[in-house]
Parts: structure tokens; C-alpha cells; sequence
């Protein structure tokens, strides 16, 4: 009594929610990107391709909706279809946060660059390989990586708010400048959701592995 | 659990009001360590041998009041030699032989002083084929409180009318009361021989796979049935069908066996929406994702 079938079917909607989280790494590395280069081709490209990303939550929400109507999945199978459906809605929200930046990007392209960016490529950073190793650990069932992941929360955290000081500094010795450093903190912030959003993720492969919801590293914004 | 709930006053597990008016939903199932209904049945090291073949060994297990408690596992699991040994059956098979004990309120119905017909009357049995008897309606549901010393035509009616309707069948029946039972559909067949058996008022209801000759709607009817007869009586169910048992029973217990027919065992035995969703044992998991074998 083994179903092949149905196992194909449970790893292809993994695959797709795989699939759309490189789609999401594109989009954030590229967010930061045309900021830092003034790249408006570039925004322009993210926006667009966020639609993509949306287009594919809801291909792979229907996929799930599909196995749990006609698959009747229990126990583990049951589980990992859940835990897609969550993780599909926390990585369209990154995409989202993405498509934030590209926004910004076009927002900043004409004005010339405040300062040197240092600490927001820094923070897509580690947000990027959060995710992707939040990824990692759902494909390998590994909790313990999980929860290890969720500690480079802190260092996001951290990042944002020294983003924020400085910005603020700026403002308050130049209000000419008060407009593109607003930008920046608002770039600063998509960014310290897109890390918040990966220790969502974590928490998924948790509760996929182990079957209780854990909350993990709340984070302090 | 399973109260009417009152418009307007709902409240949330946690005791936070919901938000505008209550939509009438029933709490969900309580997990088994938060479990508050008495045990009326307590399975202790019971076994079953036929002849020399041990079919199921060492079952141990609390069953609750007022609960649905159902018993999964492959053919030849031992499920259903358990299920009659909660009322005795096996004492009609020549072959077999039960080990251990079952306490009914505490009382260990497996003893010789105990009489199996009064066991019977407290446990009363639904099986898998509709099994009316080739008489009227009324007669059918009449026939237990008669051989129990009820007699007038006015108790016996006051009776079989609140069994009948007790098995949600009064509505469909009640101008056929003098015709064959055997000439009802399958599934009023089924419900008839459930008011059959809660016309003696039983305190356990056991069904060995009642819904396996019925169509998808009489199945339906049934399991919601199961659901409103739990308020008054404890059900233990036998399924094959796994969807069933997760859509009825508050309990599920999951047997195997090592080899078909030989050596059967709980494997597991837990709130049947962890069973479902959280299974502790793989073989259990591996059972109920189909993966088994």
C-alpha cells in the first residue's frame, strides 16, 4: 500500500515553494542592488517579476488545496502541506517587501546618495541566507537549524537599528535630508521583516518535524 | 464538550470573547491529558487466543464515558476479537479464549459470576450487516424491553418511539411501524437495529464496522448519529474506514498485528486528533498515510 502517486504530487508542491523562494533571493538581491546602483531598469524589473512570485503562491495553494481534497493527507503528509501553505504566504509577503525597496530605488534614483551603503547590503546579507538556510533545514526535517537560525534574527535587529540612529543623525543636522533618509529607514525596515518572516519559516519546520507550534525569537520590532 | 452553545455568549477555549455575534460552533475535542470524563471501561492485559493461535495479545487501555472511541489497524488485527470481548461475544466462539480483564464500572465482566446476558444488556452491539429481525418495525425495537419484562402496549409504544427517534428514524418509519423491518433501506435497516439496541438502554454501544455495507449519504447519517447518541451513551467503534474514525471518535487506538491474524497489539492509542495529526509511533504513522506494508 505504498502511494507513489501522492508522493510525487507532496514533493512537486515542495519543489514550487522551493522555486518561488529563489525567486524571493532574486528580488531582494536585486532590491538592494538597484538602490545602490540607481538602477531603475532594475526596480522596474522587480516589480514586475513580483507579480511572478504572487502568480506562484497561489499556483502552489491550489495544488495543496487539491491534495488535502482529494488525498486525504494525515499525520506527516498533512503537516508538510500545511507547513507550504504558511511558508507561501510568509515568502509573497518577502517578495512584497522586495518589491518595497525596488519602489524606494525609484523613489531615490534621481536624488544623489545620502552616504555610503554599508549596513543595508549588510542586512539583505544575513536576511538572505537566513532564508535560504530556513529552506535548507525544511528539505533536510532539521529543527536544531531551525532554532539556530532564528538567532541571526538578532544580528538583523541590530543592523536596523544602527541604521536608524544613524539616519536620524543625518536628519537632525540637515533637514534637506530628511526625505531620503526616511527612504532609508523604510528600505531598513522591508529588510527587518523579510529576517522577521524567516523565523516564521523556522517555526514551520518545527512544527513539520516535531508537530507543535514553537514561537521562536520574537523579534523586538 | 458537544453543549449547545448559547447565541451571543460564546467563548473562546481561552476564555476570550469572540468578536460580534457566536456562529454556534462546538468547541473542539479536548486533548487526552485534558480529558475530565470518568473511565467506564478499563481494559487490563486482555488478550485473545483461537485454539493455539494467540490473535491479539496484552491490551491495555482506559475507555471514557460519553466518548467515541475507535479502533484502526489492518485485517487481522485483533481489533474486532477486542471489541467482543468489551460484551462477551467470544464466549459464543468455541475456539476462543480471553486472558485478562475488562472493568465495566469496575466490575470485571470476564468472571465467572458474572452473567453474560446481563453484560450484554449493558453493552449493546451494532454489526457490520444490517441484521433486522423478519418481523414488523415496532416488533424489531419492542422485542428487547419485552424479553425484559416490559409489557402494555402503551410503555412499549413510549419506548420504541423514543428509540426510534433516539436513531433518527421515527420521522421515516412512523407510519410503517407494522411493515418488515428487513423491507427498510440499508441504512434504515442500520438504524433500526441501533434503536434495536438502545431500546434495552445500554450504557456502551460497540459497532463493528457499522457503515461498511452503506452508501455515502446512509454513512453520513450515521456517523452524525454516532455523534448526537454520544451525549447519552459511550460508543467504541471497529472501522476499516480511517476518514470515519477521524471524523467521529474522540479516541483512537491503533492495532497490528505481526502477522495476519497472529500476535496482534495496541500499537498506540492517544486523542484521536493527535493520532491524526501527530502520530508518536511510525508504524502508526506509516498506517494511517497509507505507507503501511
Amino acid at each position: 500500500m505504498t502511494r507513489t502517486a501522492f508522493e510525487r504530487q507532496l514533493l512537486a508542491v515542495q519543489e514550487d515553494m522551493l522555486v518561488m523562494a529563489g525567486m524571493v533571493e532574486t528580488a531582494i538581491e536585486r532590491g538592494v542592488e538597484a538602490l545602490k546602483t540607481r538602477n531603475v531598469n532594475l526596480a522596474q524589473q522587480i516589480i514586475e517579476d513580483d507579480l511572478k512570485i504572487n502568480r506562484k503562491r497561489y499556483e502552489t495553494e491550489d495544488k495543496c488545496l487539491e491534495l488535502i481534497a482529494t488525498q486525504q493527507p494525515l499525520a506527516s503528509d498533512l503537516r508538510t502541506i500545511v507547513s507550504v501553505l504558511h511558508i507561501t504566504v510568509d515568502l509573497e509577503r518577502m517578495g512584497d517587501h522586495a518589491e518595497g525597496i525596488a519602489k524606494i530605488a525609484l523613489m531615490l534614483a534621481d536624488e544623489p546618495p545620502l552616504k555610503p551603503y554599508i549596513d543595508i547590503p549588510r542586512m539583505a546579507q544575513v536576511g538572505i541566507e537566513m532564508l535560504m538556510g530556513s529552506l535548507e533545514a525544511f528539505k533536510d526535517r532539521d529543527p536544531a537549524r531551525a532554532r539556530a537560525i532564528c538567532d541571526q534574527d538578532d544580528e538583523v535587529d541590530a543592523l536596523y537599528e544602527q541604521v536608524y540612529r544613524e539616519l536620524l543623525t543625518f536628519m537632525i543636522n540637515d533637514p534637506r535630508t530628511i526625505q531620503r533618509a526616511t527612504y532609508l529607514i523604510w528600505t531598513a525596515h522591508n529588510l527587518e521583516r523579510i529576517a522577521d518572516r524567516v523565523t516564521n519559516i523556522c517555526e514551520r519546520v518545527i512544527y513539520l518535524v516535531e508537530g507543535h507550534i514553537e514561537e521562536l525569537n520574537v523579534s523586538k520590532y | 464538550m458537544r453543549e449547545t452553545t448559547t447565541p451571543g455568549k460564546q467563548e473562546s477555549r481561552d476564555g476570550a470573547q469572540a468578536v460580534g455575534v457566536s456562529l454556534g460552533g462546538l468547541p473542539y475535542r479536548p486533548a487526552h491529558s485534558a480529558e475530565t470524563a470518568p473511565v467506564v471501561l478499563r481494559l487490563d492485559k486482555v488478550g485473545v487466543s483461537y485454539g493455539n493461535v494467540p490473535a491479539v495479545n496484552d491490551v491495555s487501555m482506559d475507555i471514557y464515558k460519553n466518548r467515541i472511541t475507535a479502533l484502526i489497524g489492518p485485517s487481522g488485527c485483533g481489533k474486532s476479537s477486542i471489541l467482543r470481548c468489551l460484551n462477551r461475544m467470544n464466549d459464543l466462539i468455541h475456539s476462543a479464549r480471553v486472558t485478562g480483564s475488562v472493568y465495566l464500572d469496575g466490575v470485571d465482566i470476564n468472571s465467572d459470576a458474572v452473567d453474560p446476558v446481563q453484560v450484554r444488556r449493558h453493552v449493546g452491539m451494532v454489526f457490520q450487516k444490517p441484521n433486522p429481525f423478519p418481523m414488523s418495525v415496532r416488533e424489531n425495537v419492542a422485542f428487547g424491553p419485552k424479553r425484559q419484562g416490559t409489557s402494555g402496549r402503551g410503555p412499549l409504544n413510549d419506548i420504541v418511539e423514543k428509540a426510534l427517534r433516539s436513531a433518527a428514524l421515527w420521522d421515516e418509519v412512523a407510519d410503517k411501524m407494522a411493515q418488515s423491518g428487513t423491507a427498510l433501506s440499508g441504512g434504515q435497516q442500520q438504524r433500526l437495529c441501533i434503536a434495536r439496541v438502545l431500546a434495552v438502554r445500554p450504557e456502551i454501544i460497540l459497532m463493528d464496522e457499522p457503515c461498511s455495507a452503506l452508501d455515502p449519504v446512509a454513512t453520513l447519517k450515521i456517523e452524525d448519529l454516532m455523534r448526537e447518541l454520544a451525549r447519552d451513551y459511550t460508543i467504541v467503534i471497529v472501522t476499516h474506514n480511517m476518514q470515519q474514525a477521524a471524523r467521529v471518535s474522540d479516541y483512537t487506538a491503533f492495532m497490528l498485528a505481526s502477522e495476519h491474524g497472529v500476535n496482534g497489539q495496541l500499537i498506540e492509542y492517544g486523542a484521536t486528533n493527535e493520532i491524526f495529526t501527530n502520530p508518536k509511533d511510525k508504524r502508526t504513522e506509516d498506517y494511517i498515510t497509507g505507507r503501511f506494508g
